[in-house]
């Protein structure tokens, strides 16, 4: 819809105008990619404040579950409970001044709405750029990081812990579902999850929609 | 097989022999005491995991104790202990619920629990409280629903035998308990025989605050010196109103059995409550000096306080002769119901043969038209005629407590017939009986002395058990039975065991409570003087020869875990703090050769055993709660020196605990 307007637009413009039109617009957003990179910046702000992952439990004793919530700065749920059960296997108790996370992730993603609203504003290609595969990188690295953190918990255990079964490690899933002895653990994404993934997606979808626009410009340029 | 095969054939010789004994006229009636139709299990059966409709108070009698109960199924929830020591958890052991008990008698440590009331707001079961009465020590309890803990006990003066207790007002404005002994004021002394002279009846008035349920005595009647028996609240029209049953109108002090059943009939007592409420406030009445224990718990502090009070304000019954007036009615009554519209008052005269049903609107008239039938003591007597609506004709031996459904029915026990009646409260025509095992005491329909009776069900609370239940030496069960009243005809859906001795209960929806139960205690919150609030505060702290143990209690170890330095002369007091903050997960605690019981700890909370040990040795304590997969390892060693030593105060858990210097 909107490339047939463009299209539409660009035919009844003359040539000279049309050719110097051309080389801005190689420079400059579609109004679509300005318009959801700055509605998905605004929402990003949100995952400041909302759980962004959740990793439930369950076992035979724990009818009603436990559950254990991630925020951008915190730790929240059942914390303690998790830890008084996990010195059983020697795990180590969850303690948020363990996580340098806490301390910037806030700042990050307020960079990454911010870097967003100046690229929307400023419609300029590589300020958003910039700002999608940025995001999209530290999504990536964000997951790893979980991960390892998940490897260390799961995998750093006490030598003198009351229960230990050989070969068994008690690593949470990164996401999904997985039984660790009496507990089956349950990782999901939470609210603030599911918009870090919105917003991934609409950074991937508007990356394609750039790529496609530049290249179809390109070839009607010659 | 073979030996089936024999048996079988038996029994059909033995069938055959009966079936002809039956075919010969002049034999005894079959008795219909196993008949269940076939569906009343379905009704009664909650498949495992599910939830009975509605929660059962039901009273302990002699044990005094409040038993929970699901119903229908009859399963037993929970025993809470009101007016007794219970070594299951602590309770009236503890440091902290020591007071709880504490009376101007000193330490009362049971009582004999009659009757239930569950609080109420516009007439209607409103689940926040139960009210309980003791009978021996005259004391009223509460207890909060949402912890399903004994919260307070107030003890009554100038009473004796707290029997007519503790029925309440419509918005639980008062709970109320008459004197079943009528005797002289505290502390004093006559001749028995001057009973007449000397002795009298009081009704205590005991206030309940509208939001923290805190009770206090704001004032007390004085009465003729009759036996209260119970007694209930009016409703709608007659609002304001109370009524007591009352026996013993002859005034006899011995051999009550014959000289206080001489009188045709007795009285049911209708006081103008509200009356005597502007009264009391107004200024009247005499402050007299008594001696009462008023006991609190505080859920802050998890411990209770008694207060010794010392003064009560009596009405006296030259001022009350235009707010009670005596009905009479026959004979000897016990329950004194009021029907779910609040205009017919029933009384069940257990020595009587038809059973009187008064109407509040001829009540008012008569007093209106001082249609009186003489004097009682210089209270008017109502004419019984005028009063009275009507009677239900022969309807059974010995009626002695009456509820009521939602359909305008009502259901009266019968002890000697051993019966349960259903009749119309507007017609009075008997529609159904049925047979209960036996000699039924009390019965309830769920919010059956209410304005809104939930109908459905009636449980017959039984004086005997015999042969219903496998025997167990001479002391059986106490039992109860459920029947079904939702069609014309009751039918009886189960028996079951109850603790002893079950007199009155009250039966509401398990939703006006379940979602409010409390289901740990928040750490944060624990202001208990002596609390650990966390593992770094466990300590032991000697005071002279008291030493404080500060002990914190998770899953699975109790910190310190070693104790040495406590000598033979010494008073221990373990202060255990649970640091659980989940459900289901409370910590127990006993060591060895305490003299007073174990304890059960919720999470969240502290609670104290004294323990004083008497020789030297090593003693081991532990968690007596099975808490987790090492609950067994959950314990500690406490070393104790002979008296003298100098055997060095130390204390610690793993790597802390007490090593060779």
């Amino acid at each position: 819809m909107m490339q047939g307007c463009v299209s539409q637009a660009r035919t009844e413009l003359p040539g000279l105008t049309m050719f110097n039109n051309m080389e801005k617009r190689k420079k400059s957003l579609l109004p679509l990619t300005r318009i959801l990179t700055a509605i998905a910046s605004l929402i990003l702000v949100l995952v400041i404040f909302l759980p962004i992952w959740r990793i439930e439990l369950d076992a035979p004793q724990y009818p009603e579950g436990l559950a254990m919530q991630i925020y951008a700065h915190k730790l929240a749920g059942d914390v303690e409970i998790i830890n008084g059960l996990n010195h059983y296997i020697g795990m180590r108790t969850l303690h948020e001044d363990d996580f340098m996370e806490f301390t910037f992730l806030p700042y990050i993603f307020a960079g990454f709405a911010l870097l967003g609203l100046i690229a929307a504003a400023a419609g300029r290609r590589w300020l958003f750029f910039t700002w999608a595969f940025g995001f999209l990188l530290f999504a990536v690295l964000a997951m790893v990081d979980f991960y390892m953190w998940e490897y260390d918990y799961g995998h750093n255990l006490d030598p003198k812990a009351p229960i230990q079964v050989p070969g068994m490690a008690y690593q949470p899933p990164l996401i999904g579902f997985k039984q660790l002895l009496n507990f089956g653990a349950f990782s999901i994404p939470d609210t603030g999850g599911w918009i870090l993934t919105g917003v991934g997606l609409i950074a991937i979808f508007l990356i394609f929609r750039e790529l496609k626009n530049k290249r179809h410009e390109a070839t009607s340029i010659h | 097989m073979v030996s089936f095969q024999l048996n079988s054939g038996k029994f059909f010789l033995l069938s055959a022999s009966i079936a002809l004994l039956a075919g010969s006229s002049g034999c005894k009636p079959k008795t219909a005491a196993t008949a269940t139709s076939g569906d009343a299990a379905q009704k009664v059966y909650i498949p495992p995991g599910q939830y009975d409709e509605f929660y059962g108070f039901v009273s302990g009698g002699f044990s005094g104790q409040l038993s929970v109960y699901g119903f229908p199924s009859g399963r037993l929830l929970k025993v809470l202990p009101v007016f007794s020591q219970n070594p299951e958890n602590g309770y009236g052991y503890s440091e902290e619920t020591l007071p709880m008990l504490n009376t101007s008698h000193g330490f009362v440590p049971y009582d004999d629990l009659h009757h239930v009331q569950v609080s109420q707001t516009n007439g209607e079961s409103d689940g926040r409280w139960v009210f309980v009465n003791g009978n021996n020590t005259p004391r009223v309890a509460r207890i909060d629903l949402k912890t399903f803990r004994t919260v307070e006990i107030i003890e009554l003066p100038n009473s004796a035998g707290n029997h007519s207790s503790p029925f309440i007002t419509e918005n639980t404005e008062y709970v109320i308990a008459g004197t079943r002994f009528s005797v002289p004021e505290d502390g004093v002394e006559y001749p028995i025989h001057t009973y007449k002279d000397n002795f009298n009846g009081t009704i205590s008035f005991i206030s309940v605050e509208k939001e923290s349920g805190e009770m206090d005595i704001a004032f007390q009647l004085e009465v003729p010196a009759l036996n209260f028996d119970l007694s209930h609240t009016g409703k709608g029209p007659s609002s304001g109103w109370f009524f007591f049953s009352t026996y013993n109108t002859e005034k006899a002090y011995t051999l009550l059995e014959v000289n206080a059943s001489q009188n045709d009939k007795d009285f049911i007592m209708a006081v103008n409550w509200k009356k005597a409420e502007e009264l009391a406030k107004s200024g009247k009445g005499v402050k007299k000096k008594v001696k009462y224990a008023h006991n609190k718990w505080d859920e802050a502090t998890h411990s209770g306080t008694s207060e010794m009070k010392t003064e009560v304000l009596t009405l006296q019954a030259a001022d009350l002769r235009d707010i009670i007036y005596f009905i009479p009615c026959p004979k000897s009554p016990h329950g004194c119901d009021v029907d779910p519209s609040g205009e017919y008052i029933v009384g069940s005269g257990k020595l009587a043969a038809l059973l009187p049903v008064f109407k509040f609107s001829k009540i008012q008239e008569a007093i209106k038209n001082k249609d009186f039938d003489g004097e009682y003591d210089g209270f008017k007597v109502l004419k019984y005629e005028s009063v009275l609506h009507g009677e239900v004709e022969k309807p059974g031996l010995g009626p002695l407590h009456t509820e009521f459904d939602d359909k305008g029915n009502a259901y009266t026990s019968f002890f000697v017939s051993s019966e349960i009646v259903k009749w119309d409260v507007k017609t009075l025509k008997i529609l159904d009986r049925v047979p209960t095992y036996y000699s039924i005491g009390h019965l309830t329909v769920p919010g059956g002395d209410t304005r809104k009776p939930y109908g459905k069900y009636v449980v017959a609370y039984n004086k005997i058990t015999k042969d219903r239940y496998l025997p167990t030496g001479p002391e059986l069960t106490q039992s109860a039975q459920l029947f079904d009243i939702s069609g014309d005809k009751m039918q009886l859906l189960l028996d079951f065991p109850t603790i002893g001795e079950p007199h009155y209960s009250q039966i509401i929806p398990a939703a006006l409570i379940k979602d409010k139960s409390t289901k740990i205690y928040k750490i944060e919150e624990n202001k208990h003087p002596r609390a650990a609030i966390g593992e770094g505060q466990a300590r032991v702290e000697r005071e002279g020869n008291k030493v404080h143990v500060y002990m914190t209690m998770i899953r699975s170890h109790l910190a310190p875990d070693n104790i040495e330095g406590v000598r033979v002369g010494d008073e221990v007091y373990f202060h255990l703090t649970n640091l659980e903050q989940d459900w289901d997960i409370p910590h127990g605690f006993a060591i060895k050769g305490a003299n007073n019981a174990e304890l059960l700890v919720m999470p969240g909370e502290t609670q104290t055993l004294k323990w004083v040990p008497k020789q030297a040795g090593i003693f081991p304590y532990y968690c007596t709660d099975f808490c987790s997969a090492l609950h067994q390892e959950m314990s500690g060693y406490m070393r104790v020196s002979p008296a003298g030593s100098n055997t060095p105060l130390r204390f610690g858990l793993g790597e802390t605990a007490p090593a060779a210097n």
